[in-house]
Order: structure tokens, then sequence, then C-alpha cells
């Protein structure tokens, strides 16, 4: 009734071409963009930020990254964590070094240099596809923590091997170290967000995504129509790991503030992201979003429920949150193997209809 | 304190703050995970003695006290939630009981002003309260650990230990690699040769460090370990018939866990402690009376006496004293997180008030002040017995080399108080 395309005209290219082609999709989105900049940072409390919208908006930038790389080009990388180690130890050194460049810019070549780190384990993948690959950027993930973990240098000598954040503005208005307002430290990442989901569909849409997914979905197809593999896979992984690499600077400057390597990037982190395209949706961008959102958000409902409300023992909640979180993935792959994103695509096609789909 | 825009406003008005109910004691828990193990009697031993003062004593100062426990996993994210979501119930000071997440709330807490309590573990520089005025690790720090068990050393070989080989085992973490620090003072001062054998988190894969150890026959093995790296390396070190009275553990390798799964092998190890063991004290007949058999025992209820037990116990203990000390500080029975703070600064525990407590001679006695936020660093030795499956200390707490401590300390300090800007806390 309210959902659909009829009555909305088309006069220009760039209009026919729009992310959202429908009025209604339109003003849903206009409407998120208008709650998430201008109400939550005048009702966002430290506890808001810090276990829920922090955690969503960066693990949702690792998960576009990695989207980029497994949805779209189809190359399976498990060196997320790792990837993001790269981002967070570059930001740590850059922030430690340079003091007087602004931290906005500090994330942005920390993104840059984890693409470069990402495009040399990426070029084993001219080679060796699939569950191969897999194993290659395994060793990536082990390798990078290995080696946050062995030279002294990148966490500048310090007696415990942890790096700390140091106080950090923009504008004048504390970003990282332990005196920000929540307001802040969501609205910085929240423009890291939008930035990076307007660049990523704009690259995915685009001549670079249509390669990639040329070559995800048959390599030597793509390669008779005139694709070069080795640059679309080369800038698909250079892409993901700028993208893992912001993520990444984030996470360790922004959200934690203090970061082990082995313990925040381990390969834990790596199947988690892995975990969030896979149930939000593989080559998606509003998956990427959805999956990241579901499993940041699963678990704190839960404990809300469980411990909050129900009044139940802690450890038991734990272990039914990993139950549940086990069952539950297990459930969508089985239900909708294409994910959140499926679903949402399904329920659009339905409203189209609705009230008289015949 | 911060507020969100909207709320700061509003809080500008309402000056008075909200009216507390209740000393709000948080427990960031684990009792999941690799390190349950260890996690599990801690907390039970922390969530007991509070339960005992609110049956048997109603509360401190007569203010009940209420245990807000929330699950980390060992895990800095969790840790986090949880912080973030128990410090707006007015929490009175936080025990993480994690290396990783002590680093991540130390300029958390300062900036909420809250304290915080890491007792034997964290970073061990914030002994320096000039520096880190917020952040306590009395009685003992890893540093003193260290000290303590190379004095051990000292003493069992005569004051010599000149050219032995000496191999620490240690979590490849935060907090493992704390006392590598100071055993490298300590080994130029003393002599001795060091090396170094990192084990990966979770530590169940520990052939290769064993193996090593095989080869090169170091006298003394020190392992800083915790969770399920403690089980797996005595049980390696039975397996290459490591002699254990040569095996010296921190104390977060020394409890019952840690040596049970290898039985009778384990016979002999060592492990340090800064507070004593065992059940032969008074506390425990009030505990079994007023909390276990009054069915409100926390966790199953079956750790009661264990080490890690007994620190927990111990840990509540000094925080329900020093809430007792901020309430006589400060005149009044419903403390802040701020007077708490005051109160944990002036903490004294002597003989006397320990043995009025029921716990004679459970640890040592000392006097925490402005500068020193570490305490006295006294060390003892325990020892397994693995036919009885009793520990007993064999070396009474004594102290340790605070001249290469104190230094270091000075030296780790001061580099973060200028990383940081952070002015000095007891010159104001």
């Amino acid at each position: 009734m309210f959902y659909r395309e009829a009555g909305d005209f088309k006069t220009s290219y760039a209009t026919d071409n729009q992310t959202f082609p429908i009025k209604f999709d339109r003003l849903g989105y206009f409407t998120v963009m208008a709650v998430a900049f201008l109400v939550i940072p005048f009702i966002i409390n430290d506890y808001w930020a810090n276990a829920i919208f922090l955690p969503f908006l960066i693990y949702a930038i690792a998960a576009l990254g990695l989207n980029i790389l497994v949805g779209y080009c189809g190359q399976v990388s498990l060196g997320t964590g790792g990837f993001m180690a790269v981002g967070a130890y570059a930001c740590y050194k850059l922030m430690t070094s340079m003091p007087e460049v602004n931290i906005f810019f500090h994330v942005l070549i920390s993104g840059g240099i984890t693409g470069l780190v990402c495009v040399i384990f990426g070029l084993p993948s001219l080679r060796i596809k699939g569950f191969y690959l897999a194993v290659a950027t395994l060793a990536a993930q082990f390798f990078l923590v290995w080696l946050f973990n062995r030279v002294p240098w990148f966490y500048n000598y310090s007696a415990s091997g942890q790096i700390n954040a140091p106080e950090r503005t923009v504008f004048g208005i504390p970003v990282t170290g332990p005196n920000t307002e929540a307001w802040a430290t969501y609205l910085f990442c929240l423009v890291f967000v939008v930035v990076s989901a307007l660049i990523a569909r704009n690259l995915t849409r685009g001549m670079a995504g249509r390669k990639w997914m040329a070559i995800r979905d048959m390599d030597i197809a793509a390669e008779i129509i005139g694709v070069n593999p080795l640059k679309a896979k080369i800038s698909a992984f250079a892409v993901s790991g700028f993208f893992v690499g912001v993520s990444g600077a984030l996470f360790f400057s922004v959200y934690l503030g203090a970061v082990e390597v082995g313990e925040a990037f381990g390969i834990n982190k790596s199947f988690l992201v892995l975990f969030m395209i896979i149930i939000g949706g593989l080559g998606s961008i509003f998956g990427s979003f959805a999956g990241a959102a579901f499993l940041v958000l699963l678990p704190v409902v839960l404990k809300v429920v469980g411990v909050d409300w129900l009044g139940w023992p802690t450890d038991i909640v734990a272990h039914l949150q990993l139950v549940i979180v086990g069952g539950l993935i297990i459930l969508f792959l089985i239900l909708e193997p294409h994910g959140l994103a499926q679903l949402w695509r399904v329920t659009k096609q339905k409203l189209r209809l609705w009230p008289f789909p015949h | 304190m911060k507020k969100t825009l909207a709320t700061a406003a509003l809080t500008a008005l309402m000056a008075a703050g909200p009216v507390m109910a209740d000393l709000v004691f948080p427990s960031l828990s684990y009792r999941t995970g690799p390190y349950a193990a260890g996690g599990i009697p801690f907390a039970d031993g922390y969530a007991d003695y509070f339960t005992l003062l609110n049956e048997r004593d109603g509360g401190i100062g007569g203010v009940k006290t209420k245990l807000l426990e929330c699950e980390t996993g060992y895990n800095t994210e969790k840790g986090v939630e949880c912080y973030e979501s128990t410090k707006g119930e007015g929490a009175l000071v936080y025990q993480p009981l994690s290396t990783g997440i002590t680093y991540q709330l130390i300029p958390k807490t300062t900036a909420d002003d809250i304290p915080m309590h890491t007792m034997g573990y964290g970073r061990t520089s914030a002994a320096n309260g000039d520096v880190f005025s917020h952040t306590f690790n009395y009685p003992g720090t890893y540093w003193n650990g260290a000290s303590g068990a190379v004095n051990y050393l000292l003493e069992i070989n005569d004051g010599d230990i000149k050219g032995k080989k000496i191999a620490l085992v240690y979590h490849n973490s935060a907090y493992g690699k704390e006392p590598i620090r100071t055993l490298e003072e300590l080994s130029k001062k003393h002599g001795f040769e060091l090396s170094l054998l990192p084990v990966d988190h979770p530590g169940q894969e520990q052939k290769s460090q064993w193996l090593q150890i095989r080869r090169e026959k170091p006298d003394n093995v020190l392992m800083w370990g915790w969770g399920v790296m403690n089980q797996v390396a005595i049980q390696e070190a039975a397996n290459i018939r490591f002699p254990m009275e040569n095996f010296i553990g921190i104390w977060w390798s020394g409890a019952e866990h840690d040596v049970m799964p290898a039985g009778a092998k384990a016979n002999g190890y060592k492990a340090l402690t800064f507070h004593n063991v065992g059940r032969d004290f008074p506390v425990f007949a009030d505990m079994q009376k007023y909390v276990v058999d009054a069915g409100k025992a926390a966790g199953a209820g079956d750790q009661i006496g264990n080490v890690l037990y007994n620190r927990g116990m111990y840990a509540a203990m000094l925080a329900a004293e020093a809430a007792k000390t901020a309430q006589e500080i400060h005149g009044t029975k419903d403390i802040t997180a701020s007077m708490m703070r005051d109160g944990m600064e002036a903490l004294s525990i002597t003989e006397e008030k320990m043995a009025s407590l029921g716990m004679p001679n459970f640890g040592p006695s000392f006097e925490v002040s402005c500068e020193n936020h570490g305490g006295p660093g006294l060390v003892g030795v325990t020892q397994w017995d693995a036919e009885n499956k009793t520990w007993s200390l064999i070396s009474d707490f004594k102290a340790t080399d605070m001249e290469v401590i104190g230094a270091l300390i000075e030296a780790d300090s001061t580099s973060y108080a200028k990383e940081n800007n952070i002015a000095s806390n007891c010159n104001k």
C-alpha cells in the first residue's frame, strides 16, 4: 500500500540508479540517519555507547570490509582478527609517534596500512582458492598476532605488552582516552560507519564491484570476458583490508582503550566477524549491519533478560548464551542460508504486494 | 562523572546525590571459559563473605551490602560491558580479577572516580599511588612475587644462586609478562641465568616448552600461569619427571584444582602466596553457620576453604574494612565510591583487627598510604601435599627486594604519568 514503486517517477539516470528506489525506503533511510545523528547523541549514556553502539558500529565496519572480500569477491578470509590488529597497532604507533596529527587521519592511515598488509597476504589468492585460501589467511591471523606479541617495537617496549590509547581530540573534544563523553565517541564512529557504507555501496555497484562479483561467480569466465583477476582480487583485498583496519583502529583507540593482541584480536575475532556476514548475508551491505547488530545485541539482550530480569546465576546465563547463539546460527543456516539480508528482501517483496497479493 | 548532553543540564539542577540504599560491590567474575577453574572459587569467596556480613552483622556499619555479579569470561569486551552496566548502580570498588581488564579500567575508573582493587594482579606500578590515584594493589604485587620467589631460592641455597638456571614459564599476555622485568634485574643482581618460555592463551598446548625444559635442565622453574594452563604445566612437569620441589608457581598457579589432576605426581609443588591457606580459622565456623547452613552459599558451595576461595574472601574482607574506614572518615553510613577511595587509602590492617574478624594471621598486617598503594609486599611460600590434599605454608610472609622493585615501579609509573599528563595525586 505504502511500499511501492508506482507513482514514484524516475526522470533521470541518477534517480533511476539510486540505492533506494522506493520512496518509503528513502524516507526510512533519512529517518534512520536523522535519528542516528540528531537524536541518539542527546540521549546516549556510557552504558549504551560502550555496551551496544560502539561495538555495533565498529563491527559493522569490519563486517563491511570482510563482506567485500568474502561476499562480493568470493575470497574466504579467516584473518580478520589479525588484520584488525594491524589497524590497531598502526593506529597506536601513529598516535604515539605523531601526537600532533588529528586522530581522524591516524585512523584513515591505519586503514591504508592494513590495506597494504592485506594485499601482501592476499597475493596467494591468485594461486589458491577456497579452503586452501582460508588456511593461508589463517596463517596470516596467527603470524600477525605472534608478530605483535613478539616484537616489542610495536608496543613501544612497554613492560606488559599492552597498548594504551592516549587522549586525542577532534575539534577539542576528546574521542579517545578515559575522559571521553559517550556522544563524542559515538559520533566519531558513526561518521566512519556512514562514510564506509557509502563507499562500500558505491564500489560494489560500480565497475569494481561487478569485477569482484564476476570473479566470485566464476573466475575463468570472468577472465575470458576481460576481468583481470590479479587486479580484481588484489583490489578486493586492499579495500577489505582498509575497512577492517579502520575498524581495528577504532576498536582499540575509541572502544577498548587498552588492548592485548592475543586476547582482543585472536582467532575468535576472525570467526565472529565471519559469522556476522554469514548470518547477515553474504554480498549485502545491509547484511553487514544486520549481522553485526545481531551478534552484538544478542548476548547483551540475553544477559539482560537472564540476569537482570529473571535473576538467574550469571554462569548459567553465560552458558545458555553459547547454546542459544550456536543454535540460532545453525537454525539460520538451515532456514535462510542467505542470511538476514535475504529475509529483508523477501519481506520487501511481500510488502510491495501487501495487502492485495494477487 | 560523565553525563550525556541532555542529562548534564538535568543533573546540574539536582545537585543532591541519589539516596543509596545499599553498599554495592560489583563482582566481575568468570564462571565460564578456560579460566573458570580459578574464577569460580574466587567469586564464591567474595560473594560469601558479603553474605556473611549481611547475615551476621547486618551489613557494614549497619548498611546492607549488595553484590552485583557480572560474568566477564576473562574477556575484555565483556569486562567493559560489565563495568558500564554496574557503575551506574553505585558501585563502590571494582575487582576485575583479570590483568587485561585492569589495564582497561585504570583510566576509566580514575575518570569516573571509582576505586579499583587489583589484589596481587594488574599493573604493578599502580602501587605508586601518587600516579595511580584510584588503583590499589595491596597487599602485594607481581614484582613482589618475582622477588619473593628469588628470595626463597636464595634462602634454600644459602644465599648463593650464581650461575643457576631459572626458567620462567609464563602466560603470553600482559599478566605473564609482568614479572619479566623484575626477574631480569634480579638475574643481574644475583647472577642467575633466566630463560623465558611463553605459553599462548589458553595454555593447553605446552609440549614444546616442557621439551625445552627437559633439554636445558634448569635448576628451577617459575610459573606465571592461570586457568587451564596451570594444570597442564604441572602435568607436563610430572611427565618429564621435573622435581616438583624445584617448581614454583605464582599465587595464581597454586590452588587445589591446579595440582589435583596430576595426582600424586604433583606432590611437593610449591606456590607463592600473600595470605594464609586452609580452613583453620574461626571465620569458617561463622561461614558454615550463617551462610552454608542457611543455604545462601554462592555457586555450588563446594569451594569453601580452597586457596582461591580464601583469596576471594580476603579480597572481600579488605574491601569491607576499607568501607568501614571510609564510614569512619566521612562520618556517614552511606558512602560513595569517592569516599570508598579515601577509605582504601587510609586502610590499616592490624593483627588485632584480623583476629577480631576471625581471621588471625590470615595475611600480613599493613597500612596503605597515598604514596604506597601496593602494601608491604610480603610473600610466603606454600607447598602441596598430595597425600593429604592440603596446601601448607612452608615459609612465612617475608619482605621482598624493595630496592629493585621500588626503582622499577618509579620508572614505569613516571613514564605512565608523562604519557598521560597525570598530575601528582598526593601533593595537590
